[in-house]
């Protein structure tokens, strides 16, 4: 698989074919339909994030020395954004999750949905990727 | 309060200059701005009020022999008794200027920590905002006295039979909102003060989300307490109103101890200033409260009638509008309601039709609107809450319908 600022980059072009924000959240809905949904054993308060209005699942395996992970939401929005972020980071060792950054989302547009002040659970789903990594991390280790 | 022959001696474009935040772009697109419920837009009138206070006579109140610490006092004083004369209190010192609504509960509260009973039994609407609910929680936790529920109906309406089965002799005190913030529900306060009156209970309204459509009259009332906020009518944020009984705030202990609220300190014993400044402790709001007496005033020179009337028709307007919207859903449709509309569409998510609104320049509320029984009684995560202002337009209704109906197509 792809390096994961490989996969950002690649997310970056596809959605600088897009003239406006109409496309891209028409993309990113598409997306959020087509997000490998979380297992329903995992969507319980255990995996639960809470942001006030949308709620987040996510959940993650390890499988040859790699992260995988499933997700889901209440909001589609929310859901289309998961699916970008777990397109980059799945499948990837910790190490390489723990390094990654987040700043391709600046770039296609959609900075206002990581605003720590806004209330979806994306900033914190994405603190759990990494927490998740984490906890691997030191599991190989 | 709905005068149909009225006419409506107002042309809401000139209103709207009044506004400059109307003017203003968001996402490239024209301003329109349907959270009135959350906060109400400022008039240049209170803008130029609080540059004045800064620019001209900022200073301590109450305490100054020099001219602009009494120039602020005055302006201060003098927009106290606008309060008072807006809400028809028979003295100023029964109003207490506050941080805002959720202060104004929570002084009360605090107050009556000090009077309940175990076993004393207080009641409170299933239609509260969370900040009339938890302090009486807090209150309960620490008196021993039982919380009840007053229930709702399937319309968004209070049950009033209900009432009627739960009131009793224990009852102490009834905290009820004067409108829902999360349905636009106008409650028949005057029906629930005289029933709590009749057992010898004191009663609460607030008032935040009734004061920006409805001038209330706290002696035609009979209330004990009733509290606001003035950044929902055209005030700034940071100031909240509490109006008390004159008895009834005679009784309740001081809030928070600091300078203002005391007559004389020594090491020994403090005795407390009479009303209202018992309950001001520490520097207040000064510009803020100067701003909410302008705020009134502007207010009033429409003419709470008029505004009412202007808002009404808009209600009436968009949730025409908006049933024609296949699988829109309305909550809250009773016959008595102020300019707000929370709804769904089917089971697309409130948050992604607020995201796609605001995208087009449209600003609403989504969520459970601080009102979580609420949206637990109707099984629902939230709404999309529009909520109208009299600076608002038909025209403005039309393109909020077309985003609505764009949302749809693209999230369906």
């Amino acid at each position: 698989m792809a390096a994961i600022h490989i996969i950002q980059e690649e997310i970056i072009d596809e959605f600088s074919m897009f003239e406006d924000w109409m496309q891209r959240y028409e993309y990113m809905i598409d997306l959020g339909k087509s997000l490998p949904l979380i297992d329903e054993q995992y969507k319980t308060d255990d995996y639960i994030i809470k942001g006030c209005q949308s709620k987040v699942w996510v959940h993650a395996d390890m499988k040859d020395e790699k992260i995988h992970f499933t997700a889901d939401s209440d909001a589609i929005i929310t859901k289309g954004i998961i699916a970008i972020l777990i397109r980059a980071f799945s499948g990837h060792s910790p190490q390489e999750i723990i390094d990654a950054d987040t700043d391709f989302i600046d770039e296609i547009g959609l900075k206002e949905h990581l605003s720590p002040t806004r209330a979806n659970g994306l900033v914190s789903m994405i603190k759990q990727l990494k927490l998740y990594a984490i906890a691997y991390q030191t599991q190989v280790n | 309060m709905k005068n149909r022959s009225q006419q409506i001696d107002f042309d809401v474009h000139t209103i709207r200059k009044d506004f400059p935040i109307l003017k203003r772009k968001v996402n490239g697109q024209p301003l329109i701005y349907f959270d009135n419920a959350a906060t109400s837009q400022t008039p240049q009138v209170v803008i130029e009020a609080i540059v004045d206070y800064y620019s001209r006579y900022n200073a301590n109140i109450h305490r100054g022999v020099h001219s602009l610490s009494q120039e602020a006092t005055d302006a201060y004083e003098e927009a106290r008794i606008k309060v008072q004369k807006h809400f028809n209190a028979t003295k100023s010192h029964e109003i207490i200027l506050t941080s805002g609504t959720t202060h104004s509960i929570n002084l009360v509260a605090n107050g009556f920590a000090a009077i309940l009973k175990k076993g004393d039994e207080v009641l409170v609407s299933a239609l509260e905002h969370h900040s009339n609910i938890v302090p009486w929680q807090m209150l309960c936790q620490k008196t021993g006295a039982i919380l009840k529920v007053l229930p709702m109906t399937q319309s968004g309406e209070l049950d009033m039979d209900a009432f009627n089965k739960v009131i009793s002799s224990n009852l102490k005190l009834v905290f009820v909102n004067h409108v829902s913030n999360a349905l636009g529900t106008v409650n028949p306060i005057e029906l629930i003060i005289k029933k709590a009156h009749n057992v010898g209970a004191a009663v609460l309204i607030d008032g935040a989300q009734a004061c920006p459509h409805i001038k209330p009259d706290v002696q035609a009332l009979d209330v004990d307490f009733y509290v606001a906020s003035a950044h929902k009518i055209c005030g700034p944020t940071g100031v909240g109103i509490l109006y008390g009984k004159e008895a009834w705030l005679e009784k309740l202990p001081p809030y928070q101890g600091g300078g203002e609220m005391i007559d004389q300190v020594t090491f020994e014993k403090t005795t407390y200033a009479g009303l209202p400044h018992k309950f001001e402790a520490g520097t207040p709001n000064i510009c803020g409260g100067i701003a909410t007496g302008v705020a009134l005033d502007y207010m009033n020179a429409i003419g709470f009638e008029t505004i009412a009337y202007y808002e009404d028709q808009l209600l009436q307007y968009a949730t025409q509008k908006l049933l024609g919207i296949e699988g829109l859903k309305i909550y809250g449709i009773s016959d008595h309601k102020t300019a707000v509309i929370s709804f769904n569409v089917g089971d697309i998510h409130p948050y992604d039709i607020g995201t796609i609104l605001d995208k087009l320049g449209i600003a609403v509320r989504t969520g459970h609107h601080c009102a979580q029984p609420i949206m637990d009684f109707y099984q629902i995560p939230g709404t999309v809450r529009a909520s109208f202002s009299f600076y608002n337009t038909k025209e403005e209704i039309d393109t909020f319908i077309q985003g609505v109906q764009r949302a749809v197509m693209m999230l369906s």
